[in-house]
């Protein structure tokens, strides 16, 4: 470990505040394609006329996507906080059976795509639709975005407290309210958040449970006008939905923080002993268990058998494989270097820039990747026409969709480069771009990779925007498995299905031993 | 752990490399490959598939194959104007070929390819031709629907009398293209009555498949499909149509509307020549044999091949006359926006 440097650097402090002129640029530009989606959804709005837009918006359908759309997300979101915390508690804080070996079941449903799930449930009940299978799949596919960060919580919460609350005569139930929940709050909130959006955006899974949402309503629009006023109307509604849930998000975070001050460190706390709780704490881990993992594990085998060895014989499997793995390879290398001149200035050059950089990042991938893509197709198509259906349509609406897991796991990255490494390499002659190469490249490499396999995983698994903008002959294994569900085809889908969870499950693996990381296992 | 990363960040930048070696390997091969053209196919991917596979390996020409819906690429082709990457367009229907006949973009069709197509399988404009053609049906439970109680018209479906017991795919083209014909025959204010009634009482389904299957269990008593859907299935093991019947409304009804799929070659194609040779192949003989012999069950209308013999004969199907580039996606699509189903 390198001290903190005491000698200032030789040119003073105001020229080393600079932001170097490729970094800026690089930004800048970032930040310009990141306004491309608002830009649209509010240019649109604006070239179709304050009477066209009043009457493709104020119309019953919408007031029914609307009742859809609100009613799924204020019923899912509260099922999966409470289902995330029970499921992230039981596993963290007791002596349930076998808790050592539940942790991957708060982490591993993320390997499932919604829509696969979906495609999992509808076989097994084939009847299955409306709002509550759809707040069933949702629950299903999204629980682990509370439950992953309440876990790494619940780890390092100091117990002392809890311990104090019970010397001052405070019953379990109560310390758990009173002491820990509200501990709990800033993971839930953001894993709430984060489930918000991908309900807002969510169209396969809905779409196989005839579940109607805006995401839906506006890709059926697209299939029968292409980019038409009506879509786009529909788009801009969505989108402030999407702004409404950021702001209420943010509004229930409020100011409070709540940290441990003082000297020493807490010691990890204990497993409650569970008597009587300890079967049906089980049973509801098991249930769970079987529920996200076993139906769509059990069903794509059950495809599978029926398919025989025909399913495999396509020929159309292994390049949808390639194809995607070569997408995710690409969208995530690209997505991670741009992150970084992002990271880097957040980290070394922190002020009004770098948080407006941050913040259009973070509202543009809060909007669905429909209205993205519809926005790139639509600019594209005036404007840039020779990368119109180009793969760098593709990998830009990835880049502006997935930024923020890159830049998350890069900024904390970056931020524990020693400054003294980099300026001991200036003064020993290198010039800044080897020095950047050898010092601050092979530092962040590890946080770096973390945050790239992040961006694949997503990649893999994303369906609207790539069945928007996928390039003339691309076809992934999402969009395959897309064409051949809706054709019912569920035996030839198994195996997309199939392929698409083995590639997302190490990335998976490594999401789950990061939340452990954080907590300082 | 950081070896770990490390392994990973070194096993990511090798596998983007080769990825991207054989992206640029494939790239400078293509200055030795045959012609290639490009087809916006809205048409079903397999009956396509088999088209191209002949085609490329009579011609030796390579097709490339955008899929997506009858009016999604028809309306996509029409805001890419001139730019347009397709050489041709196929679809299921005929609305969007009248969309991009209108807008201007399709050049006219070699009139050898014309000759192969009979007169009322393609518009007097000779921009397009009809390539296939499907018939609408009505698809019922034979348990939950004596056929004393089969609607007579398309129209009665409007009726109170069938809330929540017939089906359909709203979204589709397919269906869209059925309110076309209505439209056509009917007028607006019969159509925009008919579709509110529909809101009222029909089921919606994604896909003329998913009503299929929701007929055959039980969910909805019937719903309005086209023809191929259920000899397809019944070729395959029926699982999707076993408990099922169909019901041809004839009588030049509204519903017993056929559908002509449409091909054309865009006017922007700097590739005529192999397009307008790939249009000559699908209506040509071997081109519809494929329907005839194949698993499509889609009707054939060119080079006098007879349809699949499985199927009811066009001829006795009673269907209304309706111009094909008559029929007007865009308002059907206003029309079914306003009524609350799209």
């Amino acid at each position: 470990m390198i001290a903190p440097t005491l000698v200032r650097p030789r040119s003073g402090g105001s020229e080393r505040r600079r932001v170097p002129p490729v970094v800026a640029a690089v930004v800048t530009v970032l930040v310009a394609v990141t306004l491309i989606p608002l830009g649209y959804v509010i240019a649109t709005t604006i070239a179709t006329g304050w009477e066209t837009a009043s009457a493709l918006i104020f119309r019953p359908r919408v007031g029914e996507l609307l009742r859809n759309t609100v009613a799924l997300v204020v019923i899912t979101v509260p099922v999966c906080m409470t289902l995330g915390v029970g499921a992230a508690w039981i596993v963290e804080r007791t002596t349930v059976f076998g808790h050592r070996y539940w942790a991957p079941i708060l982490a591993a449903p993320l390997a499932v795509p919604a829509f696969v799930n979906s495609y999992a449930w509808v076989s097994v009940i084939p009847s299955l639709h409306g709002l509550w299978s759809g707040v069933l799949v949702a629950t299903l596919s999204y629980f682990p975005l509370v439950a992953l960060p309440v876990a790494a919580t619940l780890r390092r919460l100091d117990p002392g407290i809890e311990e104090s609350a019970g010397a001052l005569g405070a019953g379990p139930y109560r310390v758990f309210f009173r002491i820990v929940v509200p501990q709990l709050r800033l993971p839930i909130l953001g894993g709430g958040l984060l489930i918000g959006l991908h309900l807002l955006a969510e169209y396969g899974a809905f779409a196989m449970l005839r579940f109607d949402t805006f995401t839906t309503a506006i890709f059926e629009q697209f299939q029968s006008t292409f980019n038409g006023a009506a879509g786009s109307m529909l788009a801009s509604v969505l989108v402030l939905c999407c702004l409404v849930l950021l702001v209420a998000e943010a509004a229930a975070r409020g100011s409070a923080r709540y940290a441990r001050v003082g000297s020493g460190a807490p010691r990890r706390p204990d497993r409650i002993r569970l008597r009587w709780s300890a079967v049906p704490a089980a049973l509801g881990l098991v249930a769970l268990t079987v529920a996200a993992l076993g139906v769509p594990l059990w069903t794509i085998a059950r495809w599978l058998r029926i398919g025989g060895t025909d399913v495999w014989r396509t020929g159309t499997l292994w390049p949808a494989f390639a194809q995607t793995l070569a997408l995710g390879l690409l969208g995530a290398a690209v997505t991670t270097a741009l992150a970084f001149p992002v990271a880097w200035i957040a980290v070394r050059r922190p002020g009004v820039f770098s948080r407006m950089v941050e913040g259009c990042n973070y509202v543009t991938s809060s909007l669905p990747g429909i209205v993205t893509a519809l926005a790139l197709i639509t600019v594209t198509i005036r404007y840039a026409n020779p990368l119109y259906q180009t793969v760098i349509v593709l990998i830009t609406a990835y880049v502006l969709m997935f930024l923020p897991r890159a830049l998350v796991s890069l900024r904390s990255g970056l931020a524990q480069v020693p400054v003294g490494l980099e300026e001991a390499s200036a003064a020993l002659g290198r010039s800044q771009a080897s020095t950047f190469v050898r010092v601050t490249l092979r530092l962040t490499a590890p946080a770096a990779a973390a945050g790239a396999a992040l961006v694949f995983m997503a990649i893999v698994t994303e369906l609207t925007a790539t069945l928007l903008l996928a390039p003339i002959g691309t076809r992934t294994l999402s969009t395959r498995f897309w064409s051949l569900t809706s054709e019912l085809d569920y035996a030839a889908a198994a195996p997309f299905a199939l392929a698409m969870i083995l590639l997302a499950l190490p990335m998976t693996y490594l999401l789950m031993r990061q939340s452990q990381k954080a907590a300082g296992l | 752990m950081t070896a770990g990363w490390k392994t990973i960040a070194g096993a990511m930048f090798l596998a983007s490399t080769l990825v991207g070696l054989t992206a640029c390997s494939n790239d400078s091969d293509t200055s030795n490959e045959p012609e290639q053209i490009t087809v916006y196919n809205a048409q079903h991917e397999s009956l396509t598939q088999e088209w191209v596979d002949e085609f490329t390996a009579q011609s030796g020409i390579k097709v490339n194959l955008r899929n997506g819906d009858d009016t999604e690429l028809g309306n996509q082709i029409v805001a890419e104007g001139g730019a347009s990457p397709a050489d041709v367009f196929l679809t299921e229907n005929s609305p969007a070929m009248a969309l991009v006949e209108t807008a201007g973009l399709f050049a006219d069709l070699d009139p050898d390819t014309l000759a192969q197509v009979p007169q009322q399988y393609r518009p007097s404009t000779g921009k397009w031709t009809g390539i296939a053609a499907r018939s609408t049906v009505f698809v019922y439970n034979k348990d939950k629907l004596p056929q004393d109680q089969l609607p007579k018209s398309l129209l009665d479906l409007q009726d109170p009398s069938w809330k929540g017991r017939w089906a359909a795919s709203p979204s589709g083209a397919d269906f869209q293209a059925i309110v076309s014909a209505l439209l056509e025959l009917k007028g607006e204010d019969a159509t925009r009555a008919w579709l509110a009634g529909m809101k009222e009482n029909a089921v919606p389904y994604k896909g003329n498949s998913a009503v299929m299957k929701a007929v055959n269990a039980g969910e909805v008593p019937g719903g309005v499909i086209y023809h191929y859907y259920w000899f397809g299935d019944q070729a395959k093991t029926g699982e999707n149509s076993a408990n099922t019947a169909l019901h041809y409304f004839k009588n030049e009804d509204p519903g017993a509307f056929v559908s002509v799929s449409g091909g054309g070659v865009l006017e922007s194609s700097n590739k005529a020549v192999a397009a307008q040779q790939f249009l000559r192949f699908v209506t040509g003989k071997s081109g519809q044999e494929i329907l005839q012999k194949g698993d499509s069950f889609e009707y054939a209308v060119g080079s006098n091949v007879p349809s699949n013999p499985a199927l009811v004969p066009l001829a006795d199907l009673q269907a209304p006359t309706v111009d094909p580039s008559k029929l007007n996606s865009q308002k059907v699509t206003q029309l079914m926006t306003e009524a609350g189903l799209l």
